[in-house]
């Protein structure tokens, strides 16, 4: 064999072959890949979700279930409130700088300001943020004010720690701030989380 | 070319079996397979106690293919809640423990087989280390056994997923967010990865597929390769000396013996009987392993809502954990610490394979080599354990409470020195003060 001239008809024969083959293979291996990706079936699970707010009391922390991740709402109180301003300096993106939410939660609260007049003034009262960890999606814990923490949350699987406006602090695994859903107040006492639609340009 | 080799066909003594062996041979090549693997396959005479394990791994493979066989037959892979509010995997698993009869006892030998493979499988590596079992002619039986290692950590972490417990579904969002660490495609990749948004049924559905057939079919096919290899080469031994170089007339090696009966019957088959007392000792009397085997947070049904307020991976993961959790700097301003974590993770794994090509002493036995490989070689195996020990731990643990000796120091410092080990190795292993080493195997 080896002795033998190449037939160098037969040799383009063969690359032609082979190269149509790998064509072939590669197009065939398309739907398999593509049948990995989210099915119709769960991009469609991701339909907004009602919560009541109306039960949630001043300082307390509901969590509701969208797009299987768990989103917190926290009624902050006036202290509380008045805590995040002292953070700048040890917080990473303190101005939420970083698109970790909608337009509308670009402020010091990282809120939407509060429907409810009875309860609230300056606005921005209730936190709602998605419970996952930015750095590699735990769930972070509560971590009551305590000696100099003045409350926020930590994160069990590597102590990345936030704030009460989902912030992250200086030095942490977690790279940005947790993230804000799209939502809007329906009412003074309802929110939808997962539709921000018709209200976005009011801040 | 196992077939037509140089072992001739077998002839019949005319007995009905022997007519029977004969039409089999004429049609298949099973004397010559018996001869060549086992018969007439000639090992070193001079094997210790090192060299039980890969044939205990062998056993451990069947102990875990056949408990699989019949956990699958009563297992569901469901993550949606049932009527009672319990997800349907975590409920099946429970249903085996309680309802199937016997299924206590298939179900821990699985969950046991799996620590006890990694026990078997990193002593076994432990041995090529100490006598060079890697080296020039042996280098791909070491780079199958790489592989098949990759294998069992894929293997181990899907299985993992499948009882759907609290650390099940915590230790895959972890690691399968790992992914997204990877730039530019990375987060597209850890969805594909997930077929999900979050850890859902379907990602338990594709780990399924993945565990009971995909990843066996590629270990068991690595592990003929990796048998097949050793028997074109030949084994290794205690001394690192070849025992090909000193033939008889008939072309057998001097100081080899046939594996079949000596080593099979001789050696490895009362290794076997120990190690199953101990495996079954554990079975039934110790299957959560003190925490280890079976972790306490996966007795709960998987919780997306909440993280467990400790996770850490099952303990032969937690080496390799140690060194995603070390990666805290950005280095090289673009890089991110968690893209780093995930390098020195993959890397640790990936470095193994490069070790016949990094190794450049004289000889290959622990035996005749010099002080500096001893001494780098245990500080190897004392960090690897302590690794091992922090990456159970929560990220701020100290030892002794002292807060002195903080562990995230003290596992960078041997990630450091794991990498550093294996990379500096062309160096120090040339220059290293060997002793003579004997032209054929010494045996008392």
């Amino acid at each position: 064999m080896s002795d033998q001239k190449v037939d160098s008809e037969r040799r383009s024969l063969i690359l032609a072959t082979t190269a149509a083959g790998g064509v072939a293979v590669a197009a065939a291996a398309v739907p398999f890949v593509a049948s990995l990706a989210p099915s119709e079936r769960a991009k469609a699970a991701g339909a907004p979700v009602e919560a009541d707010i109306s039960q949630l009391k001043a300082g307390e922390k509901m969590v509701v279930k969208w797009r299987g991740k768990p989103v917190w709402i926290l009624r902050r109180t006036k202290e509380m409130l008045e805590s995040l301003a002292a953070l700048k300096d040890s917080l990473a993106d303190p101005d939420s700088e970083k698109p970790q939410q909608p337009e509308y939660a670009t402020n010091p609260q990282r809120a939407r300001p509060n429907p409810n007049p009875e309860t609230s003034a300056d606005g921005g009262d209730y936190l709602v943020v998605i419970g996952i960890c930015t750095h590699l999606g735990c769930s972070p814990s509560d971590k009551p004010a305590e000696g100099n923490w003045q409350g926020g949350f930590l994160c069990p699987c590597h102590g990345s720690q936030f704030d009460l406006a989902g912030r992250v602090f200086k030095q942490q695994p977690a790279p940005t701030n947790l993230e804000v859903p799209p939502y809007k107040f329906l009412s003074a006492t309802r929110i939808l989380i997962g539709d921000d639609s018709g209200s976005s340009g009011e801040a | 070319m196992a077939g037509n080799s140089n072992y001739p066909k077998y002839q019949s003594d005319g007995s009905r079996l022997g007519g029977l062996l004969e039409w089999f041979d004429a049609r298949f090549p099973l004397t010559s397979l018996w001869k060549a693997h086992l018969s007439e396959y000639y090992a070193p005479k001079n094997f210790n106690f090192w060299y039980f394990f890969g044939s205990v791994a062998l056993v451990v493979l069947v102990i875990q293919v056949v408990t699989g066989i019949f956990l699958t037959m009563s297992y569901k892979p469901d993550g949606n809640l049932n009527a009672a509010g319990i997800p349907g995997a975590f409920a099946a698993v429970e249903y085996i423990m309680r309802d199937v009869a016997g299924g206590w006892f298939i179900r821990n030998m699985h969950s046991t087989g799996a620590s006890a493979f990694f026990i078997v499988v990193y002593l076994h590596m432990f041995r090529g280390m100490l006598y060079g079992s890697y080296r020039k002619p042996r280098e791909l039986i070491w780079i199958f056994g790489v592989l098949i290692f990759l294998c069992l950590m894929a293997e181990a972490f899907m299985g993992y997923l499948l009882p759907w417990g609290q650390m099940s579904y915590w230790g895959a969002q972890v690691i399968l967010n790992l992914f997204s660490a990877i730039p530019v495609i990375g987060p597209d990749l850890s969805v594909l990865a997930r077929g999900d948004y979050v850890v859902s049924d379907t990602t338990l559905n594709r780990f399924f597929a993945f565990h009971v057939i995909a990843v066996p079919l590629v270990l068991i096919g690595l592990v003929v390769a990796h048998v097949l290899a050793l028997h074109e080469t030949g084994s290794n031994n205690p001394d690192g000396v070849e025992i090909k170089k000193f033939k008889d007339e008939k072309g057998i090696p001097l100081d080899g013996i046939p594996f079949h009966p000596y080593y099979t019957i001789g050696h490895d088959l009362p290794a076997i009987v120990i190690f199953l007392f101990f495996f079954f000792a554990v079975v039934f009397y110790w299957p959560e392993g003190g925490g280890y085997f079976l972790e306490a947070n996966n007795f709960l049904p998987a919780d997306p809502m909440k993280t467990p307020n400790h996770i850490a991976p099952v303990w032969y993961f937690t080496p390799f954990y140690s060194m995603l959790r070390a990666m805290v700097w950005n280095f090289f301003w673009v890089i991110p610490a968690k893209l780093w974590g995930v390098i020195a993770m993959g890397g640790g794994v990936v470095i193994l394979a490069f070790l016949p090509w990094l190794d450049r002493s004289p000889v290959k036995s622990i035996r005749y080599r010099g002080p500096i490989f001893k001494t780098l070689l245990t500080i190897f195996v004392i960090g690897f354990l302590i690794l091992g020990y922090l990456g159970a731990q929560v990220p701020e643990y100290c030892f002794f409470g002292l807060s002195w000796l903080p562990g995230a120091v003290i596992a960078q410092i041997f990630t450091f020195y794991y990498f550093l080990f294996f990379l500096t190795m062309p160096y120090w292993s040339k220059i290293d003060k060997c002793k003579p080493v004997p032209e054929r195997v010494t045996f008392k």
